[in-house]
Formats: structure tokens, C-alpha cells, sequence
């Protein structure tokens, strides 16, 4: 009895015994699953494999601001339209989201109290209401502007209707990469400018106007290159033909919709990290650097906000990957991200639900963990060093 | 000496309400500024949203004292000079808002169930109600009688889910989500700190799997592909289908929360309750997850509310949830238009339920004296 007993509760036993059992449910339940499948696959004469990715998808994509799309291209094509679409709306959401949030994070802090209870009552709101109702209420709204024929027009050039806004679309001539090469030389002339001086003022103590320098570098340099040039650049305008805009820069109220919603939800959760990060700040650092001397906005530029940015850039982190899943919802306003065309139209033509799904979600995977190793680079650039 | 023979100035108000006002709006040239522009634009703005939503605005009756049936009979479409909001539309579509399709006849189940899941959540919410124990047993039991109430069976008629709809699908979705989550939550969070390492493995690769996809996709996953992961004849409903997904996806996140409270637990919890010799299960379950609990209960409130919010990512599956109804109200050729009312509706119940709940967190964050955030949403 003892003995028998002792042998159960042997820990090294008992571990293999369970991780054993574990495996070997898993596997039968893995078994019964890819048996049903392949049996469900059969009866529906629904062919499996990759080879529907060649088929011509046989549908038009409305926005594909990157790659021209025709209704005889691929289902492969779709993706990567789909793909770009979703970082496109995603990188620029949260760009906007990362500046809207910080500004409305530092006013929640101001000492006007009216101000602090009015970003107070914005954030409230709008982290409360759920995004999907906020994304389909911003597509209402747009879709009820005027009729193109009716288009507000904007400083002679921009014209906005229902169907959008369109802008003029920049055309580059031949003389233009110059101009381009121009900037990016001047955008690494001023990074090694900026650590220069910061270097010299490591040794010597003399500053460098970094800020002013970079500017008149990365602005001022190609834009006399690019009149020198002769302006190597013109605009095509839209023009009303027939019932619609021909020509231009389009930017469609979809993503005008998706943009505006997810910056502004995303803004309130950012706007709150950031006020947390800044509180975490203790009261003696702002004081010591008042006592020092330093002016109020360099006491928020050198002290502060380094200090917070520790605070504040894991729960970022984790904001940019749910603005990222979240421009998935798309699908509901009809913009044509991963999810609305590839995981929506083209399974649905092709039936093959378990190939577009699989995609789909491990494209999601690669984005999320592509998102999360940079900024783990950028929190350890960040943390606190010891010398 | 000259100095000393100056009047000195009374100091300035530092209390009472001039002294607020000063300290608060008025500190200095550009504070006032801002403070001015604010009240102007406050000026202007509220006056128009009172008048908007309240006082032009359409209740049951238009202007002309007509009971209002379409959005044609809507004082500001008869003229667009008189009137603001009509209201009208959500009190005539009110009882598709609450209950969906429910049979008019058998609405007073979901009623019962309305009022039953208050005093359910009572001892919950409220850790200092007299006779708390008795009320939890009712708690544990409500999910069954729930089911077979809203469902049918045991002699109620059968209502099929396809004709559940509006807030009542929110709550079905929200509240299951979140109660399945829990306990399938701590087995993962469990799972992923035990020393087992297939285990460990396997429980670490679902959360970051689910975690790292979009609730959409696991929509589309229950409705598009668990079909074909069954077996012929075993038909599951939408509803449940939906379910599957969200709880899958709530309990990822709650996993993480509680793994987040059992790292918060001191070393010294775990010896102690060795060496008093209990087994893996009475540990955790008599020492550790009590307290592992308790710590967790704020972050656990948060993912909640963010549940709730997206449960409304159902109706790109076709299920009819609070905004559902909305949307399939403004599809309706009656009601063409109405868009603001109707959001703004929807909202405003979305609103009182997440901000309660965020309320509720924060009141428990205080009371607990801790401030543990996940960084959820």
C-alpha cells in the first residue's frame, strides 16, 4: 500500500505521467479534428491547398492607394493590397494617435482646471463607447457630406464629397530623385550632427544649436536644390467629368473614417499612460531642476518626460498592437484591409476558408511580434543605464 | 526707510472661491486666455446640444402633436427650421433595443432574467450585503436557470436564439464571456507558471496566439471553420458559435491578468503552504489564488469593460446585438436618416454600462490599495 502509493507520488513520475497523458490528448484531439475536416472538406467539394492564390480574384478593390489593382488580378494581389492597406492605416493611426495622445495627456496635467475637465469628459467618452459604433458613426458622418457634384472646395484644390477628398497628385519628373537624395543625405548629416555636438558638449560643455541646424539642413537645402532643378515636379488636378473626379489624389471616406476613429480612441488610452507616466515623476526632480535654473519647457524636455517615457512606453507598446488588431474593423465601413478583402471576399469566393484564415491570422501574428521586438529595442535604449 | 512707510497691499485670495478661481483658471496671462476661449466655445456649444437633444427635440409627438410612425412625420423633416433629435425612433423600436425578436408573449422571462442577473451580480459588487452567502449560492445556480429561462425547456416554450437580439444578446455575450473566461483564465495563467514545461509550452502558445490575432478573425474562425471541425450532425447554433470565440479570447487576456497577480504573490506564500504539506491543488486553490484574486480584481474589471465594448464586433457575423439593431432600424425605410439619434442611443447605453463598470474598478483599486494595471483596455 505504501509503497504502491510512493510510486505515484514520485514527482518525476507523476510529471512525465501527466505531460504524457497531456500529449496524447492533444494528439488524438488533433487527430479527430483533421479526420472530421478532411471528411467535411470532401463532401463539400472544397479543394484544399495554395493553389487558389494564382485564380484571378474577379473583384474590384475600391482603395489601393500603392499598387494598381484590376478586378483580373490575383488572389495573391488582394493580399498584399490588403496587407498595405492595414499598415497604411495602421502606421498613420498611430502616429496620430502617439501625437493627439501626448498633447491631450500633458492638458490633462494643465493647471486650468476647465481645460483638464474637458480633456477629462473627451477621454471618458470616448474610451467608453465602443470603437466599432465610433468607426461606423465617423462613415455616417462623412457619407453625408455633400454629393460630388455639390463638392466643398478647399483653397481652390482640395475638394471634398461623399465620395472622399481628393487632392491634387504630385507627378515626379526626371530631376527629382535629386532632390530626394538631397533630403535623405541631410537626414543622416543631421543625426551625426546631433551626436557630435552632443559629444563635444559631453567634453567641453559648449552647445550646438542641433534643432535649428537639422531644420535648415533636412527643409532649406533640397528645396533650393529644387528650384535649381527647375522644379522638377508638377500636380494633376482633379477634374469633374461626368458624374465623378478624374484624376487627383483620392483619399477615400473609408479610411478617412477608420483614421479618425481609431486615432482619436486610441489618443484617450495614450492620453492616460501618458498622464500616469508624467505623475510617476517625483515632485523633487521638478524642483531640483528649477533650482538649478532650467527654463519650464527644458525642465519637460531633459528631466520630465525621459524620466516618464520609462513609465510610459510598455503600456504604448501594447496600444500600438491593439490599434494595429483593431484597424481589422475595417471590415464594417468596407475598407479593404487584410481581414475585409482577403479574409472576407476572397474566401468567400473561394470557399477555402481554413488557407485564408490561417493567412490572415498569421500575418496578424508576424505584424504584432514585428511591433513588439522594435519597441523592446527602443524601451532598452530607454531604461536606465548604470555607469 | 522709505520702504517701511509703504502701504503694504492686502494679500491675495488663496481660498474661498475668488482664491479657486484664481488659483484654478485665472493663474495667469495666457491661463485666463485659455480659460476665456473655453467658456466661449462652451457658449456656444452647449446651448445647441441642449437644444438638440431636449428641447426641439421629438419624444413621441412632432411639433403638430402627431404621434410619430416614420422619420417622415419627424419635425425637422417636415421643417428642417423646428426641431432637433426625434427621439421618437428609439421608443418605437425601444422593445426590439431591449429584447431583439423576443416573442411579445414570453418577454416577461427576459424580464425575470433582467432582474435575476441584478441580484446576482448584488453579492458580487457588494462584499458587505447581509446574508452574502446565500445570495452567492443564487449566484452559481443563476447561469442554469438563466439558460433554461431565456432558452426554454422544463415546460417554458422554446425561443431560438435567432430571435434574441439587442441588449439582451450584449448582456448574454458579455456576461458568459466574461464568467467562462474566469475559471478557464486561471487554469492558463496556472498552466503557463507551472513547472511542467509541455504544459507550460502549450499554455503560453495559446494566450500569445490569441492575443496576438484580432477578435475579428476568431469571429470569423467560429462561424466560417469550427463547422468543418465537427462532426456531421452535431449543428452549432450562431449564437454559440460567437460565444466559443469570445470566451476564447476573454480568457487569454484574463490569463494574463491573473498571471500578473500570481507573480505578485511573495515566494514565502508558497513554502509556508508546502510545508504544511498540502498538494499542488490545495495550495493554489486554499492560498495562493485567493490572494492572487484579490489583487487582480481591478485589471480583471478592465479587460471586462474591454469585452463588453467588443462584443459589438458580432454584427460583422450577422448576430443582432445593441448596435445591431440600431443599424438594421436605419436600414429600415421608415427610419432612413435617423443615424445620430440612433448612435447617440446606442452610446448612451454603452456609456452608463463601461463607465459603471470603470467606476466600480476604481472604487475597488482604492479600497484594495493597489495599482496594478495590466495596461489593458
Amino acid at each position: 500500500m505504501r509503497s504502491n502509493l510512493g510510486f505515484f507520488s514520485d514527482e518525476k513520475f507523476r510529471s512525465i505521467f501527466f505531460q504524457t497523458l497531456v500529449v496524447g490528448l492533444f494528439a488524438l484531439g488533433l487527430f479527430f479534428v483533421i479526420s472530421t475536416t478532411s471528411y467535411n472538406l470532401e463532401k463539400r467539394n472544397i479543394a484544399t491547398g495554395w493553389s487558389f492564390l494564382q485564380n484571378p480574384a474577379g473583384f474590384d478593390i475600391s482603395f489601393s492607394p500603392f499598387l494598381e489593382f484590376k478586378s483580373t488580378d490575383t488572389h495573391l494581389k488582394v493580399y498584399f493590397v490588403g496587407v498595405l492597406n492595414t499598415l497604411l492605416v495602421s502606421v498613420t493611426g498611430c502616429i496620430a494617435a502617439t501625437i493627439l495622445g501626448f498633447i491631450l495627456g500633458i492638458v490633462r496635467l494643465s493647471s486650468n482646471w476647465l481645460l483638464s475637465r474637458l480633456v477629462y469628459i473627451y477621454v471618458e467618452f470616448s474610451r467608453n463607447v465602443p470603437l466599432l459604433l465610433q468607426i461606423i458613426l465617423w462613415y455616417s458622418i462623412l457619407i453625408q457630406l455633400p454629393r460630388v457634384k455639390q463638392s466643398l472646395q478647399v483653397l481652390d484644390v482640395f475638394y471634398i464629397s461623399n465620395r472622399g477628398l481628393y487632392s491634387p497628385r504630385p507627378i515626379f519628373e526626371s530631376g527629382f530623385s535629386y532632390v530626394l537624395i538631397a533630403i535623405v543625405l541631410a537626414l543622416i548629416s543631421s543625426f551625426l550632427i546631433n551626436r557630435w555636438a552632443k559629444k563635444r558638449q559631453d567634453k567641453t560643455g559648449q552647445q550646438f544649436p542641433v534643432f535649428s541646424s537639422s531644420i535648415g539642413l533636412i527643409f532649406i537645402v533640397p528645396l533650393i536644390l529644387f528650384f535649381i532643378l527647375g522644379s522638377p515636379m508638377s500636380f494633376e488636378h482633379p477634374e469633374m467629368k461626368g458624374f465623378n473626379f478624374k484624376g487627383g489624389l483620392v483619399i477615400r471616406p473609408e479610411f478617412i473614417a477608420m483614421f479618425l476613429a481609431l486615432s482619436i480612441y486610441t489618443a484617450a488610452f495614450i492620453s492616460e499612460i501618458v498622464r500616469a507616466g508624467i505623475m510617476s515623476v517625483s515632485k523633487g526632480q521638478r524642483e531640483a531642476s528649477a533650482a538649478i535654473g532650467l527654463k519650464q519647457t527644458w525642465i519637460m524636455r531633459l528631466i520630465i518626460i525621459p524620466q516618464a517615457l520609462r513609465v510610459i512606453v510598455p503600456p504604448l507598446t501594447s496600444q500600438y498592437l491593439n490599434l494595429t488588431k483593431n484597424s481589422s474593423l475595417g471590415i464594417a465601413v468596407g475598407y479593404a484591409d487584410l481581414v475585409h478583402g482577403f479574409g472576407g471576399i476572397s474566401l468567400n469566393q473561394t470557399g477555402q476558408a481554413i488557407e485564408c484564415m490561417a493567412i490572415v491570422m498569421a500575418t496578424y501574428l508576424s505584424i504584432s511580434l514585428t511591433i513588439s521586438f522594435f519597441m523592446n529595442i527602443y524601451n532598452r535604449s530607454i531604461q536606465f543605464k548604470e555607469k | 526707510m522709505n520702504e517701511m512707510n509703504e502701504v503694504r497691499k492686502p494679500p491675495v485670495a488663496t481660498t474661498g472661491i475668488i482664491g479657486w478661481l484664481r488659483i484654478n483658471l485665472f493663474f495667469n496671462w495666457t491661463n485666463s486666455l485659455i480659460t476665456l476661449f473655453v467658456i466661449y466655445c462652451l457658449y456656444k456649444f452647449i446651448p445647441w446640444i441642449l437644444d438638440w437633444t431636449i428641447f426641439s427635440a421629438d419624444f413621441k409627438y412632432n411639433y403638430l402633436g402627431e404621434q410619430i410612425t416614420n422619420q417622415e412625420m419627424c419635425s425637422r423633416n417636415l421643417d428642417p427650421e423646428n426641431g432637433g433629435a426625434c427621439w421618437a425612433v428609439i421608443y418605437v423600436r425601444f422593445y426590439q433595443f431591449i429584447y431583439g425578436f423576443y416573442p411579445k408573449v414570453e418577454v416577461w422571462r427576459v424580464n425575470v432574467a433582467y432582474f435575476m442577473l441584478a441580484l446576482a451580480l448584488l453579492p458580487l459588487l457588494y462584499t458587505k450585503l447581509p446574508y452574502r452567502r446565500y445570495f452567492l449560492y443564487f449566484t452559481y445556480i443563476f447561469p442554469v436557470i438563466a439558460y433554461f429561462l431565456l432558452n426554454g425547456g422544463l415546460g417554458f416554450t422554446e425561443v431560438s436564439t435567432n430571435k434574441w437580439g439587442g441588449l439582451l444578446v450584449t448582456l448574454v455575450l458579455g456576461c458568459t464571456g466574461i464568467a467562462l473566461a474566469f475559471p478557464i483564465g486561471i487554469m492558463l495563467a496556472l498552466g503557463r507558471r507551472s513547472k511542467l514545461p509541455i504544459i507550460s509550452m502549450m499554455c503560453t502558445l495559446f494566450i500569445e496566439f490569441i492575443r496576438g490575432v484580432p477578435l475579428i478573425t476568431l469571429l470569423f474562425f467560429g462561424m466560417v471553420m469550427l463547422p468543418l471541425f465537427l462532426p456531421e450532425g452535431i449543428d452549432m447554433d450562431g449564437l454559440v458559435r460567437v460565444l466559443v470565440a469570445v470566451t476564447l479570447f476573454q480568457s487569454a487576456y484574463m490569463a494574463e491578468v491573473i498571471r500578473g497577480g500570481l507573480q505578485a504573490i511573495p515566494p514565502g506564500q508558497y513554502e509556508a503552504a508546502k510545508s504544511l504539506g498540502m498538494s499542488y491543488w490545495r495550495m493554489n486553490l486554499l492560498i495562493i489564488l485567493p490572494q492572487a484574486i484579490r489583487i487582480s480584481i481591478p485589471p480583471i474589471v478592465n479587460t471586462s469593460i474591454g469585452l463588453f465594448k467588443d462584443t459589438t464586433l458580432v454584427i460583422i457575423v450577422g448576430i443582432l446585438d445593441l448596435l445591431g439593431i440600431g443599424r438594421g432600424t436605419l436600414a429600415d425605410t421608415n427610419w432612413l436618416g435617423l443615424s445620430y439619434e440612433i448612435y447617440f442611443f446606442v452610446s448612451l447605453v454603452f456609456f452608463i454600462f463601461t463607465f459603471g463598470m470603470s467606476r466600480y474598478s476604481l472604487y475597488l483599486e482604492k479600497k484594495l490599495k493597489t495599482g496594478i494595471n495590466m495596461g489593458a483596455d
